[in-house]
């Protein structure tokens, strides 16, 4: 059965390409499956008969006890044969039924056939939560479905309008679904039913349980979403909404029966619902002109009709309700498709309008009477065999002492009456001829578009006589009804109260219906009872309304706004909870160390200054002050590592916040302040106390023993590494860390794709002839300036680094040139040491790649985003790529040796500088995070730096003499085009020529007349 | 275990400052705020480690035994590296919708008060499906309304009758 779900599922996916290869034809292909299904089902047949099961169970989560577990049992089998024989059926006549030119035909059949696998699945499931899990999705798909006509209005609230009614029971059933399996002890629904409790948390399940299946199956006060699903292409009616989906609610009504038709208030509810449901369904189907609007009440009176029965909790009425569910489903989806055929043929479904079908098409008409016929409860069909049975089951109840009885039977009689009346008219109004309208034009078809009613039709006059074959089958079923019956289904029983009663209900439906004229003038002078309908579409506006108004209400005020809803929250949260604490801390000490206060106030100073000055560069260095306070705390705290990389990482985040806010206007904005002062400091000061209460607290909270006492040994022995810290990070918690690399990469990438708005350029912004530039001869060229040239001043001076030349004199500082010059290489050096030498000793990946990316921060504002793009002439995604390959690569590359992936290796040596090394992989995992963190700084930079330079020059081009720039350039204020010409810087450059970049000459001569014959001094001061 | 009320005191204070610069419009500001915050996260953190030891690296001598808690150390260096990066993709963020969105004097300041603009929307969703609804109920109306006599006159249609109810 899993098998079969499985391969429902994969040619549902594969459909729509096959559409698309075979058009049309494509029903046929897929039809072989629910037939497949069929057969495999009546296989089963044996069993059944016997009394027995087929079952078949596979684990899916055993935490929850949930598994996939599926269990024919004798009404699982009936229900299994109607939907996919049916579903087989249906496919087919789509294949006639629409124009090779209908748009999304490939979705409709993978839908529709997604469709039966899944009510195959409902009705084969043992396990409740995955019986739940079908219902939802035959939800879900009939919204698809009845939706086919996207472009229609009617058809789009008509798909919504089934969605949020049948989800809307679906959740409430969800909630009984849950309690009464939690209840129970099990998930499994034959246990459930088989074992009924009667405590009341099992009685209130049922009865949400329950809620479920009347919407599902359209009952009152839930029936409007039926009529109005009609919108929907006619097969798709005529599978979910006569054969198929409908028939879930009153499977699982049938299948709780057994267990709990005597259940409080059980009875009660499906009687009155039931019985209203199909007057209401009956009279409202009598005043339809559209014939499927006739057999969509139609539907809604039969589903009351069978939740009556099958809900009625005897085993008479369980027999019957079974005979009554496969005759209802056969002759309904007959008649849904005979409308279909006519809908197609004649291009209306209005009774008014249609005339001389029936003479015409003798065939057609043949099969729609012997439907008609069976729904009015004629013999011999199967309709009248199951109205016979009905009728008995609940007589015998009336007589055996139950009200309920009688009830249902005056119900159900009345009804049936109705019934017979509409039945009459639809068959007139479809087939009859009427001699005031011509004979309504019909296009052609082929013979098999009526192949699949015709099917049907044949089933449903076959079953009536031959029904004793399916005695046994049903009989089944209905014996787990308790208490006792021997009613066997057969088409003649004698001269029975029951006949008699069947004879006077047709005879008073013909009556009616002959009187119809007469009826439906009385029928539209009853006033509109209040109608659901209506009721439903104010209930939607009203909930959406209010949706509206309370998200307008708590989501007005930007993010302040929110933020403090969410502070309060968890002042208001945290803060009682600190009140109830009774856990302190044994002792409180002012302080570890003098020195601790002193950090402390400067930190508070800093912090308060902070929060109190306008100018935003004030602020973040005051923001950097505790920041480095934290270094100083860490440094005195035993915690080297951190005080390391705090220390980096509070410098690098200066500068990249000064390398931004040069863009931004210098003045803080001050209008608009939406919140008042005093009460940001209020919220600030309330969450600063929790926040204290809660460090507080937690100190005194711990009961176990730290884990950190285990952590020197497995350090030393399994690590081999002195450095906790370190070896945690690569080893003990490197999947840890293998997430937060992760992170940095998102960041890098993420800063990057803000910044570089046209796609990320692939070059490095790198000097023309940079190879050249290099050769030591050209080292210490002696170049103009070229702004200071085109000013008049012809300032030269020598370089110090390779990009220093593309910087605007005034802009250039030699000391940091030479500085810069000196620190680059030795700073790349100790980070390669702290790299390695982290694992013994403080540094690791982390210092070590932020170190690397300080170095390149100082070649980036020394010189320039040339000189960044000559210092790291790499990209910088392929450095964070590496990074994580190499990281990635350790963790598999274990996986491969020793089965749990980030298990390290090693070997040792003694190396000089260094010391005593183990190089594991834990160090290549080490080399990996180093790599990631300098990717992370470059990236930065790149986007931060050199693209923010890049588009405040395309921003402001005409810096030609007058400064008028606001912007205050870091290193690099020239235009790309002066960049180029950084070497031949001369006098012929003059901002004119080189508007824009790429226009500059491309060639950047070495040869520099100018600028030899003007050779100064190194050094020269400008 | 004991606690130092300095260090509690100055994590409170980072709180509190970093809350009230964060509740104000100005992005750069909530990005100050944000780094106070992360700091003072930081310090909750640290301060969980008890007090003070050396450091945790295994040197073989009896400093090990008054080595510090290294676990709340090795969630804090991740943490300060990963707050760099948030920091750095604020600050992306706050170029982007000044340079991209052309605030130009208005700096990073957001004015995010589209309620009109949302109010409109949902205005136009709720007419959409309402129109919906209305359709729904109008095709079905459509089939009950007016009068149930075919103008053929339904008296000629017995033929048809005999058909449906025999």
């Amino acid at each position: 059965m899993a098998t079969i779900l499985l391969v429902f599922l994969l040619v549902s996916v594969l459909t729509p390409t096959l559409t698309r290869l075979i058009g049309l034809r494509v029903f046929y292909v897929v039809a072989i499956l629910p037939t497949v299904a069929f057969g495999y089902t009546l296989t089963q047949t044996g069993v059944i008969t016997a009394g027995g099961a087929v079952t078949q169970s596979l684990p899916w989560i055993p935490q929850l006890g949930i598994s996939l577990s599926f269990r024919v049992d004798a009404l699982a089998w009936l229900l299994a044969l109607v939907v996919t024989g049916v579903g087989a059926l249906v496919l087919i006549y789509c294949a006639r039924y629409f124009d090779a030119d209908e748009p999304s035909l490939g979705r409709f059949a993978a839908l529709l056939l997604a469709f039966a696998g899944t009510m195959y699945g409902l009705v084969t499931a043992d396990d409740i939560l995955v019986m739940f899990m079908f219902w939802e999705i035959t939800s879900v798909l009939s919204y698809l479905l009845i939706g086919h006509y996207t472009t229609k209005r009617e058809s789009r609230g008509a798909a919504l309008q089934a969605l949020l009614v049948t989800t809307f029971g679906g959740l409430v059933m969800l909630i009984g679904v849950v309690m009464i399996s939690v209840d129970a002890g099990t998930t499994s629904l034959a246990a459930i039913v088989a074992e009924p409790r009667g405590s009341p948390i099992a009685i209130w399940a049922v009865l949400l349980i329950l809620v479920g299946a009347l919407s599902k199956s359209a009952l009152i006060p839930f029936h409007f979403w039926l009529p109005a699903a009609m919108a929907a292409p006619t097969p798709v009616s005529a599978y979910l909404h006569a054969a198929a989906m409908v028939k879930a609610g009153i499977y699982l009504t049938a299948r709780f029966a057994p267990g709990y038709a005597d259940s409080p208030g059980w009875l009660p509810v499906l009687v009155t619902i039931g019985i209203w449901t199909m007057l209401v369904g009956a009279w409202r189907s009598l005043r339809q002109h559209d014939i499927k609007l006739m057999l969509a009440y139609g539907t809604v009176s039969q589903l009351g009709f069978l939740m009556v029965v099958v809900g009625f909790g005897t085993r008479d009425a369980a027999l019957a309700g079974a005979a009554l569910l496969l005759a209802h489903a056969l002759y309904k989806a007959t008649l849904f498709l005979v409308v279909g055929i006519i809908d197609h043929r004649a291009g209306t479904r209005d009774w008014r309008k249609l005339s001389g079908i029936g003479r015409r098409e003798p065939a057609l008409a043949a099969i729609a009477l012997i439907a008609v016929a069976s729904m009015a409860g004629l013999p011999p069909l199967l309709g009248f065999v199951a109205k016979e049975s009905v009728f008995t089951a609940f007589l015998e109840a009336g007589l055996a002492g139950d009200g309920w009885g009688w009830i249902a039977l005056a119900g159900t009689a009345l009804g049936s009456v109705l019934t017979v009346a509409y039945s009459a008219k639809f068959f007139w109004g479809a087939f009859g001829t009427r001699p005031v309208i011509s004979d309504t034009p019909l296009h052609a078809s082929r013979w098999d578009f009526a192949l699949a009613p015709g099917i049907l039709s044949v089933a449903t006059v076959l079953l009536g006589p031959f029904v004793m074959l399916l005695d046994p089958m049903l009989a089944a079923y209905a014996d787990t009804v308790p208490g006792g019956g021997d009613y066997h289904l057969a088409l003649w029983h004698g001269f029975e109260p029951a006949l008699l009663l069947s004879t006077i209900v047709v005879l008073l439906g013909l009556v009616i219906f002959a009187q119809r004229k007469r009826v439906a003038r009385w029928q539209a002078a009853v006033p509109a009872w209040v109608d659901a309908g209506h009721g439903y579409g104010h209930t939607v506006r009203f909930i959406d309304r209010i949706a509206a108004r309370t998200t307008h209400l708590a989501q007005r005020g930007g993010l302040p706004q929110y933020l403090s809803t969410i502070l309060v929250v968890f002042v208001l949260a945290l803060g009682a909870a600190s009140f109830v604490n009774r856990t302190w801390p044994d002792a409180i000490v002012l302080w570890d160390y003098p020195g601790q206060v002193i950090i402390g106030l400067v930190m508070i100073i800093a912090t308060v200054m902070a929060a109190r000055v306008g100018q935003r560069m004030t602020a973040v260095l005051l923001a950097g002050v505790t920041g480095y306070g934290l270094v100083a705390l860490f440094a005195f705290h035993g915690a080297p590592d951190l005080a390391l990389t705090q220390a980096l990482v509070e410098s690098i985040t200066l500068v990249v916040f000064v390398l931004v806010l040069r863009r931004l206007p210098s003045r803080i904005a001050e209008h608009n302040r939406p919140m008042h002062r005093r009460r940001r400091a209020i919220i600030g000061a309330l969450v600063g106390i929790v926040m204290g209460t809660i460090a507080v607290i937690s100190l005194g909270a711990r009961q176990a023993q730290s884990i950190a006492a285990e952590l020197p040994r497995l350090a030393v022995e399994e690590g081999h590494g002195n450095n906790i810290v370190n070896v945690m990070l690569v080893d003990i918690r490197a999947w840890d860390t293998m997430g937060e690399i992760s992170v940095l990469i998102v960041v890098a990438t993420g800063v990057a794709s803000l910044l570089f708005v046209s796609g990320r350029s692939t070059e490095m912004p790198r000097l023309r002839e940079s190879r050249k530039r290099r050769e030591p001869k050209n080292r210490r060229r002696v170049v103009a300036d070229p702004h200071a040239s085109s000013a008049g001043h012809a300032v030269t001076r020598q370089s110090w680094l390779l990009g220093g030349r593309t910087q605007s004199a005034e802009n250039r500082s030699i000391i940091i040139e030479v500085l810069v010059r000196l620190l680059f290489h030795p700073a790349i050096i100790v980070s390669i040491y702290l790299l390695f030498a982290g694992h013994n000793l403080p540094g690791g990946g982390f210092a070590g790649g932020l170190l690397a990316g300080l170095a390149l921060v100082a070649r980036y504002l020394a010189g320039g985003r040339y000189e960044l793009g000559e210092a790291a002439p790499i990209d910088p995604g392929k450095i964070l790529g590496l990074g994580v390959v190499l990281a990635v690569g350790t963790a598999v590359g274990s996986l491969f040796v020793t089965g749990i992936p980030l298990e390290s290796a090693y070997f040792e040596a003694d190396l000089p500088v260094l010391g005593h090394l183990s190089f594991g992989t834990s160090s290549i995992f080490d080399i990996g995070v180093y790599l990631v963190v300098i990717g992370l700084v470059l990236d930065i930079l790149r986007s931060l730096g050199s693209e923010i330079d890049r588009q405040s020059e395309l921003d402001e081009p005409g810096d030609d003499g007058e400064d008028h720039s606001t912007v205050p350039p870091i290193g690099n204020a020239s235009s790309d085009a002066g960049d180029a010409l950084g070497f031949d810087a001369s006098s012929e450059w003059t901002p004119a020529e080189a508007p824009a970049p790429g226009t500059g000459p491309d060639t950047a001569p070495i040869t520099q007349p100018a600028g030899e014959s003007r050779n100064a001094p190194e050094g020269d001061p400008r | 275990m004991s606690a130092s009320l300095t260090l509690v005191i100055v994590m409170a204070v980072m709180y509190a400052a970093g809350i009230y610069i964060m509740l104000e419009r100005s992005l750069t500001r909530v990005l100050i705020g944000f780094l106070l915050v992360g700091n003072a996260t930081n310090l909750l953190i640290f301060i969980m480690s008890g007090r003070p030891g050396s450091s945790p690296i295994v040197t073989g001598t009896s400093l090990d035994d008054t080595m510090a808690d290294p676990v709340p150390q090795v969630l804090m260096l991740t943490a300060i590296v990963i707050n760099f990066g948030i920091t750095a993709l604020l600050l992306a963020l706050i170029y982007r919708s000044w340079w991209l969105a052309q605030l130009g004097d208005e700096g990073d300041t957001l004015t995010d008060e589209h309620a009109a603009e949302t109010s409109g929307d949902s205005e136009v969703t709720f007419r959409s499906s309402t129109d919906d609804e209305a359709a729904v109920q109008a095709s079905l109306d459509a089939s009950e309304d007016g009068s149930d006599d075919d103008s053929s006159g339904a008296d000629n249609t017995g033929n048809s009758d005999r058909e449906a109810g025999t």
